[in-house]
Formats: C-alpha cells, sequence, structure tokens
C-alpha cells in the first residue's frame, strides 16, 4: 500500500466544506507557510524534487526561482486547470471533491511567489466545478485565508476562477495567458517565457492543478520528507488516472516505486484486464505521448522491469519508451484496433490545432485524412511511409507542443505497430470485419483462466 | 552620453557579421544578404509582433552563444529568436534545415489552389518564390483541398480566403497601420479563416495596406482585379501632395495607363511607406502624379523580365575577326524578302499569314494598307463609327 497525501483525506465525508476540511488538518499548510519567508517556500519546494505534473515534468521549484522579480510590477500565480488531455481527469477529482486542498496550495504558492492576483483557469467544460471553486473561495475568504491582510502578515491574496471556452490549446501555457488576458487562445512564441513575460506582461507562473495541491504536503511534511517518497528524481506521489480496458478504472494516487505490471495486474489499483483479454497496448502518460506495445510497456528494451516513474517509463527514449505525461493511463486489451484509435487521435488533434503555424495546421487535417483512408480500406502501402514523413516534418517545427503531441502518437503507432497499418493495406475487406488481435507485442504475462 | 553599444558577434553559414544587441537571426542575415536570407512568408520587419507561424525561415543554431556554447535542440524560427555573442547559425549549411522548409512549404501549398494562372497576384507572390526555390515539383496530397467562397470586404478590397495561408500579417496591419481592425481570424486549426464579424466591410483609410502586405493573391485590389498580369505593366516611381500620407507610391502602367497603385517596396518585398486608400484606389490618373521615372526591380524577376533599363550593346568583335577588314554586306535580306517589306511597327497587332499575302479582310494589317499609312486602328474606327459601309 503506497502512501497516499493528496487523497490521503478524500474518502471522509462532505471534505468539499471548510469546516470537514479544517477539522481534519487542513490549512495548516497555510499557518506554516506564513510564519518562513517566500524564498524558504521556494527552497523547500526545491528540496522536495517536484516535478510539474501537468505533463513536462519541469521542476517546479526550479520553474519558481526563475520567476523575475521587478520592482513595482505584479506578479502572477496562474493555475492550469484546463484539463482536455485525452485520458486525463485526475484534476477534476481533485478540484470536485477536495477543492480546498487546491486552494490552499494556491494560497501558500501565492504568498511564496508574491502573487496578490491569483488565477484558476478552469477548462469550459468543468462548468460545475467552478460552483464548487468558488464556493470554496467564499469559505476560504470568510475563514480569514483569504482577502486582505491574511493572519496579520500584511500579505493580500485573491484568487478568481476562471472559465475557458473549451479549447485544448488553452492548457498550453501562453496560449492559456492569452485566453485568460480576453483573446484569441493563440500560443505566445517563446521567449519571452511566462516567467519574464506572462500575464499582461508580467512575470508569472503557470502551474498545474496537481502540482499546486502537492504543495500542501510539501508544507506539512517538509521538503526532505517528500523527497523522500518515490524514487530517484520521481518524488512524491503521483495521481494517475486509469481508464480504458481495465477491471477498476479511477483515479490512483502512487507513490512511484511501483512497477508498471502491478499498476495493471494489481488489486490494489487497475485490477487486471477484464474478461480474461490480455493485453496489446497501454498509452502511459495521456494522448499526446507514444504509445507502448505490452511487451515494451511491461519490460523495458533492457529486459528490465518498467516502473511507473518518469524515468522509467521514458527510458529508451522515443524509440522503445514513452512518457509519464500528465499520468493518463490508457490500457488496450487484444481488441483494440491501434489504426483507429490513431485515426482518432489524429481527428482530435485536428480539431485542436489552433492554426497558427503552418506544419500543425495543415498536417494534423492531412494525417487524419490518410489515417481515415487507411482504417476504411482505402489505404496505400506509401501512406504509412508519408504519414511517416508528414509526422516528422511537424515534430520539433512548430510553435508550442501541440505539434509534437499531434505527431508523437502517429509515429509511435507507427514505429510499433507497422504490421498492423500494413494488414489494413493489404486486407481492407478484412480490417473492416475484424481486428488485427495481438500478434507479437502481447503481453509476456498468462491470463488466468476466466472463472 | 555617446555610450557605444556592445556589436554582437553572429555567424551565419560560415559568414560572421556584427550586429547590435536584440536583432534577430533573420534580420542579421539580411545584414549579409545573399542567398543565406531564410525566406519569411509572415515575419513583416515594418510591423511589430509579427511571424514565428509560417516556419519558414527555420533555421539550426549550432552554437547559442560563446558563454554556452551549446547547440538549441530543435530549430527555430529565425524571425523571432534574437541573436547572441558568439552564436553559430546554419541555414542553407544544413539538409536538416532545408529539409523541414521544403515541409513547411508542402503544409502551406497543402490547401493553397494553386491557381496562379488567374491569380492577381501571380508574378508577385512570395509564395511562388518560395515553392519554386524550396518546394517540391508535385504534393503528395490526394484529398479535397478546403476551399471558400470570395468575398468583398469593402469597396475595394476582395478577399479569396482559399488562397490564404494565415500569416495574420493583415490582421497586424489593420491593428497597427489603420488602428482600426474591422477583421480577424475566425475559427480555428485548417478551417480557420481571415474574416470580418458577420460581412462588415473595411472602411479604414489606411486599410488597403492589407493588400500590399498579403504574401499570397488572398486579399486583392478590387480596382485591379484582372486588368493585367503584373509582369506585363510597368512600374514607376511618383509622388503626389496626399494630406493623409506621404504619398510616395509606385504606379503600375500600361502604355499612358495607371493600372495599379501600391506603396513602394524594399528589396524584401516589404512595404517601405503605408499609403492611403485615397492615393491607392481613386488617384489613377497620370495627371494625379509627379513621375520619378521607372523603378529598379530586383527582385522579382517576373516583372523584370518585360523591362531592358540597361541596354548593353554588344562589344563588335567582326572588324577585330576580319584583322582590320570592314565588315561588308554580301546580301541585303531586304531586298529579297517579303517580310521585311511590312513595317512591322505600324501594325496593330501581331502580324498574321494576311498581313504578307495581301488579304484585303485583313483590315489594318494588309501591307497595302501599311503600305498607304491608314494601319492604325481600322478596325476599330470600323465597329464604332455607324457611317462606315
Amino acid at each position: 500500500m503506497g502512501r497516499k497525501l493528496l487523497l490521503e483525506n478524500a474518502h471522509i465525508e462532505n471534505i468539499r466544506l471548510y469546516d470537514v476540511y479544517r477539522q481534519n488538518g487542513g490549512y495548516a499548510a497555510v499557518e506554516k507557510a506564513f510564519k518562513m519567508a517566500p524564498a524558504d517556500i521556494v527552497e523547500e519546494v526545491k528540496k522536495s524534487g517536484l516535478r510539474g505534473r501537468g505533463g513536462a515534468g519541469f521542476p517546479t521549484g526550479m520553474k519558481w526561482s526563475f520567476l523575475a522579480k521587478p520592482e513595482g510590477v505584479p506578479r502572477y500565480l496562474v493555475c492550469n486547470a484546463d484539463e482536455s488531455e485525452p485520458g486525463t481527469f485526475k484534476d477534476r477529482y481533485l478540484m470536485e471533491f477536495i477543492p480546498h486542498l487546491l486552494i490552499e496550495g494556491l494560497i501558500v504558492s501565492s504568498f511564496a511567489l508574491g502573487s496578490n492576483r491569483t488565477y484558476i483557469y478552469i477548462r469550459g467544460e468543468y462548468a460545475w466545478i467552478v460552483d464548487i471553486l468558488e464556493q470554496a473561495i467564499a469559505e476560504a475568504k470568510a475563514a480569514g485565508f483569504l482577502g486582505k491582510n491574511i493572519l496579520n502578515t500584511g500579505f493580500d491574496c485573491e484568487i478568481y476562477v476562471q472559465r475557458g471556452a473549451g479549447a485544448y490549446i488553452c492548457g498550453e501555457e501562453t496560449a492559456l495567458l492569452e485566453s485568460l488576458e480576453g483573446k484569441r487562445g493563440n500560443p505566445r512564441i517563446k521567449p519571452p517565457f511566462p516567467a519574464v513575460k506572462g500575464l499582461y506582461g508580467c512575470p508569472t507562473v503557470v502551474n498545474n492543478v496537481e502540482t499546486l495541491a502537492a504543495i500542501v504536503p510539501i508544507m506539512n511534511i517538509g521538503g526532505e520528507e517528500y523527497a523522500k517518497i518515490g524514487v530517484g528524481r520521481s518524488t512524491g506521489t503521483k495521481l494517475i488516472s486509469a481508464c480504458g480496458n481495465i477491471n477498476k478504472p479511477g483515479i490512483y494516487e502512487i507513490d512511484m516505486t511501483i512497477s508498471v505490471e502491478e499498476f495493471i495486474y494489481s488489486d490494489e489499483y487497475c485490477g487486471g484486464i477484464p474478461n480474461g483479454k490480455r493485453l496489446k497496448a497501454c498509452i502511459p502518460g495521456g494522448s499526446s505521448v507514444p504509445i507502448l506495445p505490452a511487451n515494451l510497456l511491461l519490460k523495458t528494451a533492457k529486459g528490465e522491469p518498467r516502473m511507473m516513474t518518469y524515468e522509467s517509463l521514458a527510458d529508451g527514449g522515443f524509440p522503445t519508451g514513452s512518457m509519464m505525461g500528465s499520468g493518463g493511463f490508457i490500457v488496450m486489451d487484444e481488441d483494440q484496433c491501434v489504426v483507429r484509435h490513431t485515426m482518432s487521435l489524429a481527428r482530435f488533434y485536428r480539431h485542436e490545432s489552433c492554426g497558427q503555424c503552418s506544419p500543425c495546421r495543415e498536417g494534423t487535417g492531412w494525417m487524419e485524412k490518410i489515417l481515415t483512408n487507411i482504417e476504411n480500406g482505402r489505404g496505400k502501402m506509401s501512406d504509412i511511409d508519408l504519414l511517416w514523413d508528414i509526422q516528422s516534418k511537424i515534430e520539433g517545427n512548430t510553435i508550442c507542443p501541440l505539434g509534437d503531441a499531434a505527431a508523437w502518437p502517429v509515429a509511435a503507432a507507427i514505429r510499433h505497430f507497422r504490421d498492423e497499418f500494413e494488414w489494413h493495406v493489404t486486407n481492407p475487406d478484412e480490417a473492416l470485419q475484424r481486428n488485427f488481435g495481438l500478434a507479437h507485442y502481447a503481453d509476456p504475462i498468462e491470463v488466468a483462466a476466466t472463472p | 552620453m555617446a555610450e557605444e553599444k556592445k556589436l554582437l558577434k553572429v555567424t551565419i553559414d560560415n559568414i560572421t557579421v556584427e550586429v547590435e544587441p536584440g536583432t534577430t537571426i533573420l534580420m542579421a542575415a539580411r545584414k549579409i544578404g545573399g542567398d543565406i536570407v531564410p525566406p519569411t512568408m509572415c515575419y513583416y520587419s515594418k510591423l511589430q509582433n509579427t511571424g514565428g507561424y509560417c516556419r519558414t525561415c527555420l533555421v539550426r543554431v549550432a552554437a547559442g552563444s560563446t558563454a554556452d556554447p551549446r547547440p538549441m535542440p530543435k530549430l527555430v524560427a529565425s524571425c523571432r529568436t534574437a541573436v547572441m555573442d558568439g552564436m553559430i547559425v546554419e541555414n542553407i549549411t544544413n539538409p536538416a534545415v532545408l529539409e523541414a522548409r521544403k515541409g513547411v512549404v508542402e503544409f502551406l501549398l497543402l490547401n493553397h489552389p494553386l491557381d496562379c494562372p488567374v491569380c492577381d497576384q501571380a508574378g508577385e507572390c512570395d509564395l511562388q518564390d518560395l515553392s519554386y526555390e524550396h518546394g517540391a515539383e508535385a504534393t503528395r496530397y490526394e484529398f479535397k483541398r478546403r476551399t471558400f467562397e470570395r468575398i468583398d470586404i469593402g469597396p475595394y478590397i476582395q478577399l479569396h480566403m482559399t488562397r490564404c495561408i494565415l500569416c495574420y500579417r493583415c490582421v497586424h496591419t489593420a491593428n497597427q497601420v489603420a488602428g482600426n481592425r474591422e477583421h480577424g481570424v475566425l475559427d480555428r486549426g485548417d478551417h480557420a479563416q481571415i474574416a470580418t464579424y458577420i460581412q462588415k466591410s473595411l472602411e479604414s483609410p489606411m486599410i488597403g495596406n492589407v493588400i500590399d502586405v498579403c504574401p499570397v493573391g488572398a486579399l486583392t485590389d478590387r480596382t485591379f482585379r484582372f486588368k493585367n498580369r503584373v509582369w506585363f505593366t510597368k512600374p514607376v516611381d511618383a509622388h503626389r501632395d496626399c494630406p493623409h500620407c506621404k504619398g510616395k507610391v509606385r504606379l503600375w502602367m500600361r502604355g499612358d495607363d495607371v493600372l495599379r497603385v501600391t506603396a513602394r517596396k524594399d528589396q524584401f518585398g516589404e512595404v517601405e511607406e503605408w499609403i492611403c486608400n485615397e492615393c491607392r484606389f481613386e488617384k489613377k490618373q497620370v495627371s494625379d502624379w509627379v513621375i520619378e521615372g521607372p523603378t529598379r526591380l530586383d527582385r522579382h524577376s517576373v516583372i523584370n523580365a518585360g523591362h531592358y533599363e540597361k541596354i548593353e550593346k554588344p562589344q563588335e568583335f567582326l572588324t577585330e575577326v576580319m584583322h582590320g577588314h570592314a565588315a561588308r554586306i554580301l546580301l541585303d535580306i531586304h531586298a529579297v524578302s517579303d517580310v521585311n517589306m511590312v513595317d512591322l511597327n505600324v501594325i496593330n497587332g501581331p502580324a498574321t499569314n494576311a498581313t504578307f499575302n495581301g488579304n484585303p479582310k485583313a483590315v489594318g494589317t494588309n501591307v497595302t494598307d501599311v503600305k498607304e499609312g491608314k494601319g492604325r486602328n481600322v478596325a476599330g474606327t470600323d465597329s464604332t463609327n455607324p457611317n462606315t459601309p
């Protein structure tokens, strides 16, 4: 049983309400933090080794220390709650059930960064969560943890919730800032980075919901204690939103010491593949990261068991590895068609591309059309090489990571499942009738006989 | 306070240049000039905040600076990346850059209709030049291209969205030059489009400049549409005393007619000084303008093709070859050929068979007509004069 930090109290009834949250040790982090100097809090976060939970895994303490601090210019903290990655739903759970954890983390972080106005940019589809958050903010304000002169320290802080209009691209931090400013949500060209010139041209830190919530246990147990959890540079606990062909889909808090095999098959976590099917493939970190076939998912190319850590999931680079990403763990069993799945992702990225830079705008649509052809039995063998060429010309040549995110799934699918694509081309009629099945990339674990 | 600014040394394709701090890689390359200048489709040095979108100017930074000589992990947009001291940039010397650029050109042409034969921009189109220099010979795209209806946005400008490559230049122009933006980008992704909000028209007195900044034929001058091909017109610099702008323009003339008025553009195809709508659309008489002289264009070779500005007589070698003897005429071709009996200069239109065989129906091009000096415009007179039998 792994240690739980974020979801420790999630089972308590009405933890959503301030009184219940407070009774269970809530807002202790604020009280502790306000006795410290802001620089010390940043140092504590650095010590904890906390890495951004939004996808890129950038060390949070480092990000905070990059924040420019010019005189007379306000600084902003923005919470990125625009959780739109297919397969990821951890922030939703946090905000919906323990909103005060986020608010508490935001207050501490605002104090550490000197942000008097802090924004939560929440995705438009989470409309009901806006009400939950606003209620939590009102309760925190009534209790004196927000507003003017918090805890008599002279520090003022207000938290505002801003709804997006339902665009995936607004989860990219600079597009989020543009959208927050009331403009079209196009990513900005970096540099300048938000830490220098962000919201309204002022230094800004943009962090994911889970990252900011993790500040609370870091303050409570101390950075060094937090760093002891986990392995190597993957410290602390991580929320994994598991979905797909597993017995128990849902949010799991893991302490990054377990293996992928344990995560999928143990009853404590996903509980195995239903209906006696076998594992075919898995996307371990949300739709943007490369898909891995079962044999590479459970064991790395070196033959070591793959662990649920940032490093181990990325082991082998893109040829044989993947990424931790945002923790959207999508499991596919032998009945899933990788071509269809890739087409569906390509359609998503085509729809969500902002249309600003040309490789992403035109390339995503092109890939979708080719994949639709292959899936529907109209593909040609040359289409597979063409897809590979298109994705290689999108990747790395765009303003924001959406181009990469659109290219990687296609690249990984062709890299690992090329025989399935070729089968779709050579047997178009059969491909419409049935799925390719497991082929050589089945997991090595035998399935117990179904009772 | 004559504080001397420290110049930064940057090496682009093995050529080193010293530039001021804050210069972008692209502007440093332009300072060097020549083939190493990355092409641009969206960047416009006269406008702020442009660039970074089209990705044609991607270059590789092999060394970030003297202090931090690590290479940058990705190709960078040279138009938006500032130089550092000791930076080493690879443009045309790096095959990966050229390959990426080829890919970008393919993407730009993916939904472009390639209707150059009927496009007013043909001949002075940045996308044409770009695809000629960096593109592939054929497209690999087998699907239906995205199309839009043509819209007249205002009395002077037509928007043909199908051709648009979404460079955002016109949006920045409207913001920064016209001062009153009435159009913008609607939707997103490959269905994004430049549009006015519910078919409004662009009314700002400086809005005509969006035509000049448009790198393709998406925004065209309605007063010039289909009047002529640009390579048949002759560019002439002219000015007038304009109350709204500086009035320095370029007239595009055919014969004595001013077919089109545009702003003057520099060697990178960028407007030197913005002009107002009145100069651009309403002053189409030669008498409105003070002609300064023919324009020297050094970039758009297509337009230059029909213009003979610098005629150099070939050197006469004949006397030398003949060891000092003067050339002697062996045969006067005019004495034996009917062809040269006709003065081709006075024929109205191209010469035909009828010009030479004395066909009486070929009025105006008939040999006898020509000889009698009534060759010009005879056919025209016939059709307009009702008294002619």
